[in-house]
């Protein structure tokens, strides 16, 4: 009798696979939606930190100094960006991001000290006043492109990928392409902009290093370079990287955001954070620039801890970008009925494609956008990246380092085989490291 | 006035563009002959006085990248990506030019002489190209604004994803790209292609070019058009 049969979860067909089918059923078209990848993916959630014990001995936790500046760019440029955490926040367009939430990002890093970075779309005034130090991106689309701004910022970051999308170009929806930022962009406002995912003028690494030296020859071999990648084949794009003569490479994991793309890109695409850190810190080992050309990574960096373990397998620095956005609010239980009128729910919205943030985070809408006044954003962002800071000191000292940066992969262990294998760690009370040992 | 002349084989591609850029001393309004440019890359870029460069020889990659003000000419072939970006100014090339000449540019006057490769004026947002003889494959690829003039032929796919970038070819078109369609050559525009013409130094009749632009169809994403894409 069917009435008997229990019911069962079906692991094939999730509700939300059978939603997909129905939208897709319905509307012929892949889902774009913002935010990162949602699947559970092997992360530094999966390492755990070995403390001081006997053999070890830890700083005292409110006393003794642990450092955290990191200097970037001191391979090529004269004047390397110094900064006084460990943590930038990543590139986001205007456009894709308000006006006020661009200038509250630029008020809470130059409070603690670290970067910001521009986007596709090119630099505000807002923001280039807001930041003390601020990367200046070249994109495949080279919107806004500008070499007066390229000239007024602190660094560069040639955009070859990014983590939520490695590959693919970016893409901002009709309903966000207001004047302001069709008029950035040089594009008719209203349109669905779909941007190039290869670079004009460049095809490979041997055309990216003559690249680089354009941008250097123009900027007066002043400013760092960066070269940021999405993390793939992550071990040969940071050796290529390299090889173009980037100062610093910013590798970004798939969990990485966007403002929008399709889901399918984002949730099937690239490789985690976890396994990425390590294959770039091998590929700067072998060519031996190791802490010579910086190794910033970007993808999922939520907690002090995610930043300690990346230092730990041998980042210089973390970036971070979805985390940021919630710190001024993302995501949070306010104008509940903006969220349900999206068909969303705090804590699981992705509705940035929309251009409807309800947090005045991800829209050009003046109103939604009045919602997020900069100065108190510039203080939220500037208390969360503090308290990254100080949870990444509390175990760097547990770990007896008197620097973040003298965190190391023999202060983990892993606790999953999974990712054990990706880290190259041990597995928490074994002395195995899977395809090592 | 004279010129003064920099030889890349006394000085390095460093020293010649910080003189052009000014960073020596004030360049407004002087004139420059760089001589064993040898194919080098990078010469005059990011210059932005109102300076005059005749490059003796054939260059490399991005000569005139980003040039605002400044009046370049390359008296040979030009390398990948000739002014690119460039925001105002004139660059001119005698010879022929690799791809991507005036890739992403916003402003100024690109001449060439002579034929350009695949994907001239990639990507472009307000610059004028004008093209003596014929452009390669997948030339103004989403050409954003702009004017882009080919007295000879265009290869295939030209114009693929436009926007709202004009085109005028006087020869054949092996093919247009998506969203590219032809466009009707009115008096007026005749007029203004003549005038460009004529800034460019190029002989021709403007009524013998015909006009391509952007359907507007792929604007906004429509089920209708996946095809397309």
């Amino acid at each position: 009798m069917a009435g008997d049969w229990p019911e069962r979860r079906w692991d094939t067909f999730p509700p939300h696979v059978i939603s997909e089918i129905h939208r897709a059923a319905d509307q012929g078209l892949y889902y774009i939606r913002g935010t990162g990848a949602q699947r559970a993916l092997p992360s530094f959630d999966d390492l755990v930190f070995l403390g001081a014990s006997v053999s070890r001995y830890p700083l005292e936790g409110y006393r003794e100094r642990c450092d955290t500046t990191v200097t970037i760019g001191a391979r090529h440029a004269s004047r390397p960006v110094e900064l006084k955490i460990p943590i930038t926040i990543a590139g986001m367009s205007f456009g894709a991001l308000s006006a006020n939430a661009k200038r509250a990002l630029g008020l809470g890093a130059s409070a603690m000290g670290t970067s910001t970075t521009t986007g596709d779309g090119g630099m505000t005034m807002e923001e280039r006043e807001a930041s003390e130090t601020l990367v200046y991106q070249v994109l495949p689309s080279r919107y806004g492109m500008n070499p007066d701004h390229l000239r007024t910022a602190d660094a560069i970051e040639v955009v070859v990928g990014q983590g939520a999308k490695p590959g693919g170009g970016g893409m901002l929806l009709g309903q966000k392409v207001t004047e302001r930022v069709a008029g950035m962009r040089t594009l008719p406002a209203g349109i669905d902009q779909r941007s190039a995912c290869r670079h004009p003028d460049w095809t490979g690494p041997d055309d990216l290093a003559i690249k680089i030296l354009e941008l250097r020859e123009i900027t007066n071999w002043e400013k760092p370079v960066y070269v940021k990648v999405g993390a793939t084949r992550t071990q040969y794009d940071v050796a290529l990287a390299v090889k173009a003569g980037a100062d610093a490479v910013v590798v970004d994991g798939m969990q990485g955001g966007t403002a929008a793309t399709q889901d399918v890109f984002i949730e099937n695409v690239g490789i985690p954070t976890l396994p990425a850190v390590r294959l770039a810190v091998e590929a700067l080992k072998e060519l031996g620039v190791h802490r010579k050309v910086q190794l910033i990574v970007s993808g999922g960096i939520r907690t002090g801890a995610d930043v300690a373990k990346a230092l730990a397998l041998g980042a210089d620095a973390v970036s971070i970008g979805m985390a940021a956005l919630m710190a001024l609010n993302c995501n949070a239980p306010l104008y509940l009925e903006d969220y349900e009128a999206l068909g969303a729910r705090p804590g699981t919205c992705t509705m940035c494609q929309t251009g409807r943030c309800p947090v005045g985070v991800t829209t050009q809408d003046p109103a939604l956008e009045a919602r997020l006044d900069p100065e108190e954003g510039g203080r939220r962002v500037r208390n969360y990246l503090s308290t990254l800071t100080m949870e990444c000191q509390t175990l760097a000292r547990a770990c007896g380092k008197s620097h973040v940066h003298n965190l190391e992969p023999e202060d983990l262990v892993a606790l999953t085989v999974e990712a054990a294998a990706m880290a190259q760690v041990p597995l928490a009370g074994t002395g195995w490291i899977p395809g090592r040992s | 006035m004279t010129a003064e002349t920099i030889d890349l084989d006394a000085v390095s591609v460093r020293a010649l563009n910080r003189c052009l850029q000014g960073r020596e001393g004030p360049v407004a309004g002087l004139r420059f002959v760089v001589t064993n440019a040898k194919g080098g890359h990078a010469l005059a870029v990011g210059l932005t006085e109102r300076v005059q460069v005749r490059i003796r020889g054939h260059v490399g990659y991005y000569c005139a990248g980003m040039n605002q003000l400044a009046a370049v000419t390359v008296e040979g072939n030009a390398g990948t990506g000739v002014a690119e970006n460039m925001m105002s100014g004139a660059v001119r090339v005698t010879g022929d030019a690799s791809q991507s000449a005036g890739a992403s540019g916003c402003g100024g006057l690109l001449v060439i002489e002579g034929s350009a490769s695949a994907r001239c004026g990639i990507a472009m947002k307000g610059i004028d190209i004008v093209v003596g003889g014929s452009i390669g494959h997948m030339s103004a690829f989403m050409a954003q604004a702009g004017r882009l003039v080919v007295c000879g032929d265009a290869g295939a796919y030209l114009g693929d994803s436009i926007y709202e970038a004009e085109l005028f070819v006087r020869g054949r078109v092996e093919s247009l790209g998506a969203d590219c369609v032809e466009k009707e050559l009115g008096a007026g525009d005749a007029c203004r292609l003549e005038a460009l013409l004529a800034q460019a130094g190029m002989d021709g009749d403007a009524t013998k070019f015909r006009r391509y632009g952007s359907a507007r169809q792929l604007y906004n994403f429509r089920i209708d058009n996946a095809a397309a894409y």
